[in-house]
């Protein structure tokens, strides 16, 4: 028992010190942020600032048009989430617990576009996008990735572990199918949502590619494209690039910190990949 | 009067389930389906699409002929064939530090969060600080390793020789602690009376690992090796803000040749074909993955 215990010790140590240097670039990041620009490549590296300068620069960084991309952020991520969840969960629940005819053949239809790559089909999108007005505007951003199949399968997955008889005896009080799914399944699933809410705030959050192609005008722009606008005009600003990836990245690490339990599991179990 | 009203139920179940599938279907068909028929549909002309639908010219096979003389294409080609690396190196690493977070450690789950921590950041942010740190002169990794006596460090991804190295490194990085989440909840599933038969025998660490661990893990290690061969294909956010292709097409890739083509140089019939080549890739992989799922995983 004591080696035992003086093994798990050791490989606690060498693997926290692993676990150091793999977050080193993070901890440069929020060190650089920190820092007067005279200090940022003082060497040997100074982990804590000589000089504090944290308020100045993040002032400075969101003094200009940050807040609006934040802003523009905030609003497409919580859009397209929760249009996202919604539609997932409606189809998930259609797939699982009604029947129709033509329900298998669909769903291979759904199983086969899963395996075309997004970006086989973007030239064609941005042309329909374009056609429709939508090129450069808040709602194409949301609509382009508010229909999700990993969403669908993940949820159709717990939908189908939601017992029969609860939504039959719903129906047998009069209960319509949309209110039975309403009121029984999806409260009964709700952990599950919760935890594809998280992912897809992330994904959504971090999506650089169809911002980067849809919108053009700079006071629509999403926070990814707003830190690579700042990196151009600050590009050799280094304690200012800092504050400005590290303020990006803070949204994330709170809904991480706060539900860690449900991605790291959410993704455990589907094996999701954005 | 029974057989009536089981048809009235049926009926509107029908109703209600198409109506529930609609929203993902039409979306799908709209967004997804008809632009993929669209790219095959378009790969067989030359066409800008600022000069709208009268500039269509059907030009038959010229665009893939013209795929395979075009230098940056075949680049990229063979930069994403080389990108693949990183996927055995990422699942080889994931696996050991999976095997002792989940039985060596204490404060099992910091340590997910810790390898976790680069897969939820944003990709632009990331690249940002890597740009800094790889900076050629002042950044804190040349000045790290001239400290070491190495008077000239490599300029990293300012050189045409290291950068794709670099990327593939920051990609590493950022993919680890998701291939070590899956793996965790993969040994967590191995049978732990396997081990202790094992122990029983008196097998010692490495023959329960390469005879219990790696063969049970297998299906896991598997999904891991497709998915990342396929999302290897897709790798674009990394390189359009680090390194756009450069230095001299070192380090472009098929999805920012397709980006580059389309909506820099608008040539929409040539993008089109870069589309249809990187979805036939996907469709191999996949065709590939199916046919060796039977040979290769011990269930």
């Amino acid at each position: 028992m004591r080696k035992e215990l003086l093994s798990r010790t050791f490989w606690t140590i060498a693997m926290g010190l692993l676990g150091i240097a793999f977050l080193l670039p993070f901890l440069w990041m929020l060190s650089t942020s920190f820092k007067l620009e005279k200090d940022v490549f003082n060497f040997p590296i100074q982990w804590l600032p000589q000089q504090w300068n944290l308020i100045e620069n993040y002032k400075q960084v969101w003094s200009g048009d940050f807040a609006r991309y934040y802003g523009n952020s905030i609003y497409i991520t919580l859009a397209t989430t929760i249009i996202n969840v919604l539609i997932c969960a409606l189809a998930a629940y259609g797939f699982s617990k009604l029947r129709f005819p033509g329900r298998d053949a669909m769903f291979v239809v759904v199983l086969a576009l899963y395996m075309v790559p997004p970006q086989a089909s973007l030239v064609p999108q941005f042309l329909l996008f374009n056609w429709l007005n939508l090129i450069d505007t808040h709602i194409g951003l949301i609509l382009i990735n508010s229909f999700s199949i990993i969403g669908a399968f993940m949820l159709k997955q717990f939908f189908m572990g939601v017992n029969n008889e609860y939504l039959e005896s719903a129906r047998m009080d009069g209960a319509g199918h949309f209110r039975s799914f309403l009121q029984i399944a999806f409260p009964l699933i709700r952990p599950a949502v919760a935890t594809y809410a998280i992912l897809r705030f992330i994904w959504t959050w971090n999506d650089y590619q169809y911002p980067l192609i849809f919108l053009k005008s700079k006071e629509l722009f999403t926070i990814q494209l707003g830190i690579r606008l700042f990196g151009d005009q600050y590009g050799d600003v280094y304690s200012l690039m800092m504050a400005g990836a590290v303020s990006a990245i803070l949204p994330l690490l709170i809904i991480f910190a706060l539900g860690q339990k449900q991605v790291i599991e959410g993704i455990a179990l589907g094996g999701v990949k954005g | 009067m029974i057989r009536k009203f089981h048809l009235k139920m049926d009926t509107r179940e029908a109703i209600a389930g198409y109506l529930f599938v609609a929203p993902l279907m039409l979306g799908l068909i709209i967004l997804t389906l008809i632009p993929v028929l669209g790219s095959l549909l378009l790969s067989f002309t030359d066409w800008n699409f600022v000069a709208g639908l009268g500039g269509i010219r059907f030009a038959g096979m010229d665009n893939f002929i013209r795929l395979f003389h075009d230098d940056a294409f075949m680049k990229s080609l063979l930069n994403n064939l080389l990108f693949i690396i990183t996927v055995p190196v990422t699942i080889i690493v994931a696996l050991l530090l999976a095997i002792l977070i989940d039985k060596q450690v204490f404060l099992k789950d910091l340590f997910k969060v810790i390898y976790f921590l680069p897969y939820i950041s944003s990709v632009v942010a990331i690249a940002m600080v890597w740009q800094v740190m790889f900076h050629p002169s002042l950044g804190p990794v040349n000045q790290f390793l001239m400290s070491l006596g190495w008077s000239n460090p490599p300029k990293w991804l300012a050189d045409i020789h290291y950068a794709l190295p670099s990327l593939m490194l920051i990609q590493i990085w950022i993919q680890l602690g998701y291939n070590i989440i899956i793996f965790i909840a993969g040994l967590q599933s191995i049978p732990k009376d396997l081990y202790e038969a094992a122990d029983i025998d008196g097998a010692n660490s490495w023959r329960k690992f390469r005879n219990i661990t790696v063969p049970c893990i297998s299906p896991t290690t598997f999904f891991l090796l497709v998915t990342g061969v396929i999302g290897s294909f897709k790798i674009f956010d990394l390189i359009q803000v680090l390194t756009q292709g450069g230095p001299a097409n070192s380090t472009t890739v098929i999805v920012y040749e397709l980006y580059d083509t389309a909506f820099n140089q608008l040539k929409t019939g040539y993008a089109s074909s870069m589309a249809l080549v990187l979805f036939l890739i996907c469709l191999i992989i996949t065709a590939l993955q199916m046919l060796a799922q039977k040979k290769w995983v011990n269930y």
